[in-house]
Parts: C-alpha cells; sequence; structure tokens
C-alpha cells in the first residue's frame, strides 16, 4: 500500500487498520504495509477482518469510522510533538508511530478518565471480536476458510451439519471431596 | 397510537419472574398478556455461529454502564434462554446478610426455611437435578481437582439440563439447538399459553400510566425483528394488574420513566443494585502440569486443552460459604465457561508489565485459549449501583443493531466489594498456581467496568421503606396493584447463581398477586399445579399461602 495518492477513504482505511493491528498486532501483509506494523507472527485482527466488521452498519460503528480516524489522527499528531517523532507525512499520522507508541496512544486512549474512552473502548471491542470471533462470518464458513483468529485460538471444528457436539466430554470420575453441607439435592445449606 | 385493549394482567418480560407469574395467574382464570421485548426463538433457532445477527446477539443484551456491564437475556424465556441452567439454592446466611443498611435487608419474612418450599415448587416444574461426577466437563473435572489438591471442597452443580440430550458443545448462550436446557420454554410458558396467555415479542414497554377508571395502561413499542434500534410502531394495554419483570437492568428503568404519569417512586427503585459480587479470572493451564500434578488426562494424549467443551459452570467450590465468616469474605468459586467475542477482551495477561487486555502478549494468551479455565466468583457486593435519568427509549442507547447498548446504570465499588473481590482473587490463585499449575488473572474492570450476568435488587424487597422499593409480598409501595417478580426484587448479592431464588421469590410472590387481582374484580383463584401436573411442590407450599395473603 503506496501511500502517494492519499484519499479521505485511504486516509481512514490505514489508521482504523493501524488501530486494530495495535488491539491484535499481526504479520504484515507485504513487505510495504505500513497500517500493519508487524509486532507479532500470524495473522491480527486486520487479517481477521476487522475493517469488514468495523464497516458493517450492524455494528452500529459504520457511521462514524471517518471521525474515529481523525480524531485517533489528531490525538497522534499531539502525541508525536510529545515526544519529539520525527513526522513522517507519507502516512497517516497514527500510522506513522512506531508501534509501542501506538500501543502506548491506545493505553491513554482506553484509560479510565479519558473523556473519550466509550469510543476507543468500542472500536477495540469489534476489532478484538474480529480476530476472536469473526463476527462478521458464519463461524463454521469461517473455520473452513482458515480464519486466522479461530485457527490461532484453537478452535475445533463443527460436525458436518454445521453444528458442535463433543461426544467426549468428562474425566468421568468423582476429583474432589464434596463439601460437608451439602443438602441432598446437591445445594449449600 | 390510541387503544382500547384491556386485560386483567399484564407481564412485562418473560424470563423466570414473567413466566412464572403468568403461568399461574392464566392457569388460575384472569386473563393475561405478556410482552416480551425480545424475539420468540425456539429450537433449530439457535445457531451455533458467532456472526452479528445470529441467535447470539439476537437473544442478549450488553448494557454498557458507568463502572458495571449488564449482560441479560433478550428473548421469549428471557434469562432461562440463555443462562448456563446453573440452580443451587442460595446458602442460608445468605438471607441474613446487612449489606449496606446496617440491618437485616431482606423482609422478616423471608429466610432459606421460608423459601425451601418455593425452592422446591421451582426444582419441581423446571425441573432442576442433582450433578453426578459423570457429568461433569473436563473443564469442572479440572477445577475440582486443583481444588482438591489444594485441599479444599468442590461440588457438582445442581442445573436444569438434560444430559440425555447434552451435545456439551458449549452453545448455551446462544439457546440450547438441543433442547437440553430446561429453559422456561419447556415449562412454564407452555403452560400459560396452555391455560390462554398471550405472549407478544419484540414489545419493548416505556412506561406505565393510570387510566381513568383507576386502571394501569402499559405504552409500549414494537421493535423492529431484526435492528433493535428501529421501533415498528407503538401502543397501551390497560390492565388490572401489573407485573414488572423486565430484569434488573429495565424494571427500575420503566418506573423512573412512569414517575412523571404515575408520581412519586419509592426511594429504592433504580437504587442498591447489586451485580452479584461477580468477578471473573482466567486461568492458562500448563498442560504437562496438570498431568503430572493432577494426573488427569482425556485418554486421547491430551491432559485438559479442553475449553470449549462442556456445558457453562458444571463444578463450584463452596468452602468460603461459610456463615461464621464476616460478611463480604464469603464467595462461591465456580468453573465456567465464557465464549468468544462477549467478553475474551477482558481477559488479562498473567504478570501483564504492558497493556494487559491487547497486544500482543493478549494475542499470545488467546492463542492458548484452548487451555484456559475461566473461575467465576460470586461474592457479596455492596448494593451500591444506582440508575441515573432513563434514555429516550429502553433501557440503553442501543448502539449495534442488536446486543451493544450504553445504559445509565453507575456503579463505584465500594472498600467492602473490592475486598471481597480480592480475598476471592487470592483464594483463585492459592488454588489454580501451586505447583506451577496455572497462571491466573482476573478480568479487567478498566474496559467496561465490572461485568455482571446475575444484574439484581434494583427495586428490591425489603421491610424498610426507605431502602426497599417492594413490601414483602413484592408489591410497589404505593402503587397498588403493580408487583416485581424479577431478579430487580432479589435484596442483594446471593454469592451462588440467582436463577433459582428468583424463580422461588416470585413463586412465592404469586398468592399476593391472585389476591390483588380478586380484590380487584379478577375472576382469579391460586393453587395451579406444576405446569406439567404434579402437585407435590404444591402440597408443600400450602401451608404458606395463608400467610401472604394479608398485607
Amino acid at each position: 500500500m503506496t501511500p502517494r495518492i492519499r484519499d479521505e477513504d485511504q486516509v481512514r482505511t490505514m489508521t482504523l487498520e493501524a488501530f486494530a493491528d495495535t488491539i491484535v498486532p499481526g504479520e504484515k501483509r507485504s513487505p510495504d504495509d505500513r497500517a500493519v506494523a508487524g509486532a507479532a507472527p500470524g495473522g491480527g485482527a486486520v487479517a481477521a477482518g476487522a475493517l469488514e466488521l468495523l464497516e458493517w452498519d450492524a455494528t452500529g460503528l459504520s457511521s462514524g469510522l471517518g471521525e474515529f480516524a481523525r480524531l485517533l489522527n489528531g490525538h497522534a499528531q499531539v502525541y508525536a510533538a510529545e515526544h519529539e517523532l520525527a513526522p513522517d507525512e507519507s502516512v497517516p499520522p497514527f500510522v506513522a508511530l512506531p508501534f509501542e507508541h501506538r500501543t502506548a496512544l491506545v493505553q491513554r486512549l482506553t484509560t479510565p478518565g479519558h473523556p473519550e474512552k466509550e469510543f476507543w473502548v468500542s472500536l477495540a471491542l469489534f476489532s478484538n471480536m474480529a480476530f476472536d470471533s469473526a463476527a462478521h462470518l458464519h463461524t463454521a464458513d469461517a473455520l473452513a476458510a482458515g480464519h486466522p483468529g479461530l485457527i490461532a485460538m484453537g478452535i475445533e471444528l463443527p460436525d458436518p451439519d454445521g453444528l458442535w457436539r463433543f461426544p467426549a466430554y468428562s474425566y468421568g470420575r468423582q476429583l474432589a471431596r464434596l463439601h460437608p453441607d451439602t443438602t441432598p439435592s446437591g445445594s449449600p445449606a | 397510537m390510541t387503544s382500547t385493549e384491556r386485560t386483567d394482567v399484564l407481564v412485562v418480560g418473560s424470563g423466570f419472574g414473567g413466566a412464572i407469574a403468568a403461568y399461574h395467574l392464566a392457569a388460575g382464570g384472569a386473563r393475561v398478556v405478556v410482552l416480551e421485548r425480545g424475539p420468540w426463538l425456539t429450537g433449530n433457532d439457535f445457531d451455533h455461529d458467532f456472526k452479528l445477527g445470529s441467535s447470539y446477539t439476537r437473544a442478549f443484551d450488553f448494557t454498557v454502564g458507568d463502572g458495571m456491564s449488564v449482560l441479560g437475556g433478550n428473548c421469549v424465556g428471557g434469562g432461562s434462554v440463555v443462562y448456563f441452567a446453573a440452580m443451587p439454592r442460595a446458602p442460608r446466611f445468605v438471607f441474613e446478610r446487612h449489606g449496606s443498611i446496617g440491618r437485616r435487608m431482606w423482609p422478616s419474612a423471608v429466610s432459606r426455611d421460608t423459601l425451601e418450599p418455593w425452592y422446591d415448587r421451582v426444582e419441581e416444574a423446571i425441573p432442576v437435578t442433582k450433578q453426578e461426577w459423570s457429568d461433569v466437563s473436563y473443564a469442572g473435572g479440572l477445577w475440582a481437582a486443583a481444588c482438591d489438591h489444594a485441599g479444599r471442597t468442590a461440588n457438582p452443580l445442581p442445573s436444569a439440563i438434560d444430559n440425555s440430550k447434552c451435545a456439551n458443545c458449549n452453545w448455551m448462550m446462544a439457546g440450547c439447538r438441543f433442547d437440553a436446557k430446561r429453559s422456561l420454554l419447556f415449562n412454564y410458558l407452555p403452560g400459560a399459553l396452555a391455560h390462554g396467555a398471550e405472549v407478544r415479542p419484540l414489545h419493548e414497554v416505556q412506561h406505565i400510566s393510570r387510566t381513568d377508571d383507576g386502571d394501569y395502561r402499559v405504552h409500549y413499542n414494537v421493535v423492529d425483528d431484526e435492528d433493535y434500534r428501529i421501533q415498528a410502531g407503538s401502543g397501551t394495554i390497560d390492565a388490572k394488574i401489573i407485573i414488572l419483570a423486565a430484569g434488573a437492568g429495565a424494571t427500575p428503568v420503566i418506573l423512573q420513566r412512569s414517575e412523571a404519569t404515575l408520581g412519586t417512586m419509592p426511594n429504592a427503585v433504580g437504587r442498591y443494585f447489586s451485580g452479584n459480587g461477580e468477578r471473573l479470572n482466567t486461568a492458562v493451564l500448563n498442560e504437562d502440569k496438570v498431568r503430572e500434578v493432577l494426573g488427569l488426562s482425556r485418554g486421547d494424549g491430551l491432559a485438559y486443552e479442553a475449553n470449549q467443551i462442556g456445558k457453562g459452570p458444571t463444578v463450584a467450590s463452596w468452602d468460603r460459604l461459610d456463615g461464621s465468616l464476616p460478611e463480604y469474605s464469603r464467595f462461591s468459586l465456580e468453573q465456567l465457561y465464557f465464549p468468544p467475542g462477549l467478553g475474551t477482551i477482558l481477559a488479562q495477561v498473567p504478570g501483564a508489565t504492558g497493556p494487559s487486555w491487547f497486544g500482543v502478549d493478549k494475542k499470545e494468551l488467546l492463542k492458548r485459549w484452548r487451555s484456559w479455565l475461566i473461575i467465576f466468583q460470586m461474592t457479596e457486593d455492596d448494593n451500591e449501583g444506582v440508575f441515573g435519568p432513563p434514555p429516550a427509549t429502553g433501557n440503553a442507547d442501543r448502539i449495534s443493531q442488536q446486543m451493544l447498548g450504553v445504559g445509565r446504570l453507575r456503579y463505584n465499588p465500594t472498600a467492602n466489594t473490592l475486598r471481597g473481590w480480592a480475598e476471592a482473587d487470592a483464594e483463585v490463585k492459592d488454588i489454580l498456581e501451586r505447583d506451577g499449575l496455572a497462571e491466573v488473572a482476573a478480568w479487567t474492570n478498566d474496559v467496561v467496568g465490572a461485568y455482571t450476568v446475575h444484574p439484581l435488587a434494583s427495586c428490591r424487597v425489603g421491610d424498610d421503606p426507605d431502602t426497599s422499593a417492594l413490601d414483602d409480598r413484592n408489591e410497589l409501595r404505593g402503587h397498588p396493584g403493580i408487583f416485581v417478580t424479577d431478579g430487580s426484587a432479589v435484596p442483594g448479592a446471593l454469592t451462588v447463581n440467582p436463577a433459582m431464588t428468583i424463580a422461588a421469590l416470585a413463586e412465592r410472590a404469586i398468592p399476593g398477586i391472585v389476591h390483588a387481582a380478586q380484590q380487584r374484580g379478577v375472576n382469579v383463584t391460586y393453587g395451579a399445579p406444576s405446569p406439567d401436573g404434579a402437585t407435590s411442590g404444591r402440597q408443600g407450599a400450602a401451608r404458606l399461602v395463608p400467610t401472604l395473603l394479608h398485607r
């Protein structure tokens, strides 16, 4: 992704990708990937579909994403100035931040007491949901397609009918003494 | 908008409090209408799917507050459809709690002994059964073994699950596809329908007013089937008796909004909210130690790696349910499954030096998800939740088409609550970090506040008019004919899963409600058997009924 032609959509997408990548980091999609910092091996929130999820109006966030990106870049400019980071005008200001600084800024924005905390937490929630539950996809389809989050977590594949069943589920034996004050129906006395 | 529709009894909500009331009133001969905010889902509607728009998001509401977020059912059958069906009775000491008011907070008429016959009625109706060790999931067995290793006891939980149908899929929170969970869809609700009650899904009650002839008028909006942010109409129904059972996160909001038309509400409406003292811990197990220290093996080469397998909670440790301990030091520790999407983000990295709930280390934690063991603490909190002024409609400003909204609950945990959580955290750590079994961290309260799946007490029963909104028969003080029968009526944290107690308290409220209906000219009697016709529960409670008829 070369930032030569940076229209508003591209700024928005790169900024949100960089935010999602801060929540669940992943490997770069290509050597010149700027939004994804490459801070962790394997796909992260972006590869898991964070942008697809955020752009879906069912989340209730899609209409505000441009504003999120604008605000985040504003915070990034202030942050960069505070830390005397060299500006890089070829990418949006949040994308220009090195990963550890993106992380520190997201920590600041999501700390209790920050006036915009609610917004950044909701953006983080959906970024994480793209990875841990692929909430924009049918779960069985996502697993079949090798969704990076569900696979990384080791979620089992369903039966052919798309339902999960675990015939083996129990160690099958008593593993502790019962509390002495247990009623015959199994409740605390 | 104008309507002359009338009924005898209008029930708001169809969870435990609503369904139990609807059944008994309908069976006794009253005309009953139930308005339920959520959809009516059954059997094949319950998806194994995390996609937004599946039953997982349609049947739930996740309401973010200031310091406390609340997860609650949002469908016909309410919490019973999405809950984990753990049905223990509350320990005896709970009824003697003083909490934040310096005196017993339960009404003098209610104790474990006087509630026992009502518990029996619920147990017969649902039914609730004792679980055997062979019913216990790997996660529950692991928790039991770890407790035993640390010198503690552990118990399989009584539950409302038909184990012969259970596939141990752990999709209970999306509703049970296999009809194994004995939700209200299988007992009280069909019983109510058989006796002529009418259940209307996607009807969200907004407020209550008075009619010229002294009855009540309930004002509702119709909610779009797919996008709950959209309202598809509105209407009113007049009734002689109102039973509010919209859940502890919604019932007080309806009453607050009704203050303009009904007049002053009792002080305790929307105050004294309890999150049941709930808190979660995640342990990440060392699989080698599970095998070596606890001697556990699944027989397929794995020791555990079974976070995904099971049926919610199956084992709890009750060693700290000891009435001789000081208040706020008593809690249960329950193995729990918590699915992705609804809280995984809150799990913190044990011993984190950087960010604890997101980032590089958190991703590594997620990669060990199969070896997670989630421990659910139910402690004694201080009833410190307070609802602010209600939003325009419902109990939240809806953000997403389903599930996610922002409510008005403020919860600033007191030193007592924090102490209880700290003691419970330490106990979990002591049990699970022994001999390198696991690393443990609590879920963060810094992202969406504390987190409860069992909201309680926001409109509670009691003897003291200043600190209880309801009298000891669940009638709203100063507003005769309005009763509250859901979790908001329970006075405080129970230290165990509350569904059984909510249901028993609702059963106990019925004779008084029937009596009030009779006084208003409704042709209704009390004394229906269990929905399946069984009568031993009715017999057991019969001697208590006369005491519940007079004020």
